[in-house]
């Protein structure tokens, strides 16, 4: 049997690859609206959540990306 | 109400969800070669991968949005199903049962009875576990589409065939592994999706020490209101608490249901299965800041005539579960609305598939093998559980219109848990502790545990007696009812098979090498340091949830 059919990507590997492009989703969203306000106005808008949530998650995708993008397991 | 409205980021990260699961299921399929890599996922799991799928196995989007509902309802007294009603049965898994369990090689919970009793045991507990599952799997997936359908506007039917679609596809390609891919996947959407909701919260009410100041002060607290129950919001006294939610029903889901069972022997070894749940309690304990703080969050908005925030109603009852996604979209803009969303799908999902994965894995293996096909092959085994998967969703949409059409199926939902799990965690203490208990014992006080549960909630729900009765105290509410009845099936279960088996033949000692304490060989953790140890490791836990329980007392 051949090597990368007994070695697979780890699941963390998926966890921050889906972070990593939600985070940007909701951090380019969050600059969109930043410039041209939504009419759903919501409370706390003012805190502009989606930008610093958004890169949050980013952040969280690019940390569990870097330290398990060589990673392979059994 | 009007309902949320959706931009394009939002379905465009739906969308992403969706791809996602489905490409991990691809992706999954080449490593799923045999039987042993559909149901247990090849058992190589770390602790870390099969602890955080044992917890997310249990933390569905109906439970997010039953108990954030709960906490508008009875206050901070929700916490206990998180913390005395989840942490010590989690530790007690690791630290004492899971030896048994994973030692023996088992593929399933009924498959310890079998080794430990008989087949006949064993088969009880199957099919009375296959139908609580698919029962729960229908109920998820109607749920689902109700809230789909009443905050999103989307078609009924459209939700739910498109979510089964999606988990039979899943499932069926890679079975348990995908199950827990997921799982982990929907922990981490769960968290980033949802905590936010908490956080906006305290900060429009001003600190987490206001949100406290502005409840009732029987609201705020665990233990020092439960001497009386007319004193606290669940109607409940520390005995139904103790007794019913923190043993019975606690010990009897954390340690005996497959469900979550199930990720534990999908470890790669038994310290990782021990350490599975011992991990999973550390974020078990922090779910409270989600539901907890979401739920007094949305009572304090809803007393405030200004906030304009108030529950939905419907026929002049209020319904508590609106309270999640209504502060949903009230805190998060475009984006993030779909965000919010897909965690709530992902945890019906991911509910969903956990109760298909563990269906097809107790069908094969409890039923099918064990009465219908004895001689299977391995080959054979996999294509039925993967027949069984399909033929599981399409029974599970059955149950969903079913509870569309007759909605009060919901009431019985826990009267479910009560009936299957209570009582076999009766006969697992006994069967693993105490090694004179029969097989015939086991199957009758199993029997009679079930047969007692269910009765107990008929001529509850019936009014043939009154519910005082059963909860020992003159005021009381469904929840506590429930809390006792499960104490009492547990009770007579324990009893029954006690009595039966001073009268029956045992098996031989050979007959229970590694099933039972005192005649399996202790575990040696090796050259391990100490802070790696489940022992220590749950101490930690332990002193945490005490902490807990003083800080809010």
């Amino acid at each position: 049997m051949s090597d990368d059919l007994k070695k697979m990507r780890p699941i963390w590997f998926f966890v921050g690859m889906m972070l990593l492009t939600i985070g940007i989703i909701v951090m380019l969203s969050g600059v969109y609206y930043l410039f041209f306000p939504s009419d759903a106005h919501t409370v706390l808008a003012h805190l502009h959540p989606s930008l610093w949530w958004g890169f949050i998650i980013f952040l969280a995708g690019i940390i569990f990306l870097v330290s398990n993008r060589n990673v392979m397991v059994d | 109400m009007t309902t949320i409205q959706l931009g394009f980021a939002d379905w465009l990260v739906i969308g992403l969800y969706f791809v996602f699961v489905l490409g991990i299921g691809l992706y999954l399929k080449k490593y799923t070669r045999n039987e042993n890599d559909f149901f247990l996922a090849g058992r190589k799991n770390s602790a870390w991968v099969a602890g955080l799928a044992f917890l997310s196995a249990n933390l569905g989007a109906l439970e997010l949005l039953g108990m954030t509902g709960n906490t508008f309802q009875y206050g901070m007294y929700v916490a206990h199903f998180y913390w005395i009603g989840a942490i010590p049965a989690m530790l007690f898994l690791g630290v004492y049962m899971m030896p048994f369990y994973y030692s023996s090689r088992i593929k399933s919970v009924p498959g310890y009875l079998k080794l430990r009793f008989d087949e006949k045991t064993r088969v009880l507990n199957a099919a009375a576990f296959g139908v609580m599952t698919l029962l729960v799997s229908g109920i998820n997936l109607y749920a689902m589409a109700l809230v789909l359908h009443t905050f999103l506007g989307w078609n009924w039917d459209f939700s739910m065939w498109v979510s089964a679609a999606t988990v039979a596809a899943y499932v069926t390609l890679s079975g348990l592994m995908s199950a827990i891919f997921t799982e982990i996947i929907q922990f981490f959407l769960i968290w980033f999706g949802l905590f936010l909701v908490s956080i906006l919260g305290v900060i429009e009410i001003g600190s987490i020490h206001e949100v406290f100041s502005r409840i009732p002060p029987a609201y705020g607290t665990l233990w020092s209101t439960s001497a009386n129950p007319a004193d606290n919001g669940m109607l409940v006294t520390w005995g139904g608490v103790v007794l019913g939610l923190g043993f019975v029903l606690s010990f009897g889901y954390w340690t005996t249901d497959f469900l979550v069972v199930q990720r534990a022997f999908s470890a790669k070894n038994l310290r990782s299965a021990r350490l599975t749940p011992i991990l999973a309690s550390f974020f078990k304990m922090a779910v409270p800041f989600i539901v907890v703080v979401a739920g007094l969050v949305a009572l304090i908005l809803s007393q405030d005539k200004q906030s304009g925030f108030a529950l939905l109603q419907e026929g002049g009852q209020v319904k508590y579960d609106s309270a999640l996604p209504l502060l949903i979209a009230r805190y998060y803009p475009p984006g993030l609305i779909g965000l919010g969303v897909t965690a709530l799908l992902a945890g019906f999902m991911a509910g969903q598939a956990g109760n298909i994965s563990a269906f097809n894995t107790v069908w094969t293996y409890d039923i099918y093998q064990s009465v219908i096909n004895k001689k299977a092959s391995e080959a054979h085994l996999l294509r039925m559980g993967r027949v069984a998967t399909i033929a599981g969703i399409l029974i599970s949409l059955v149950t969903a219109y079913w509870a569309k059409s007759f909605p009060s199926i919901m009431d019985y939902m826990q009267a479910i848990f009560s009936w299957v799990n209570a009582p076999l965690f009766a006969t697992m203490l006994l069967g693993m502790f105490v090694k004179w208990i029969t097989p015939n014992g086991a199957f009758w006080g199993l029997l009679a545990g079930m047969g007692s549960s269910f009765t107990l909630f008929l001529a509850v729900k019936f009014e043939w007696v009154e519910r005082n009765l059963i909860t020992l105290s003159s005021v009381s509410s469904d929840m506590a009812a429930n809390f006792w009845r499960a104490w009492w099936a547990w009770l007579i279960c324990f009893a029954v098979t006690i009595v039966i088996s001073l009268f029956t033949e045992r098996k031989s000692d050979a007959e229970l090498t590694g099933l039972v304490k005192g005649l399996t060989p202790e575990v040696k953790e090796g050259d391990v340091p100490i802070y790696l140890k489940p022992g220590f490791i749950a101490c930690i836990s332990l002193i945490i949830l005490v902490a807990l329980n003083i800080y809010f007392w």
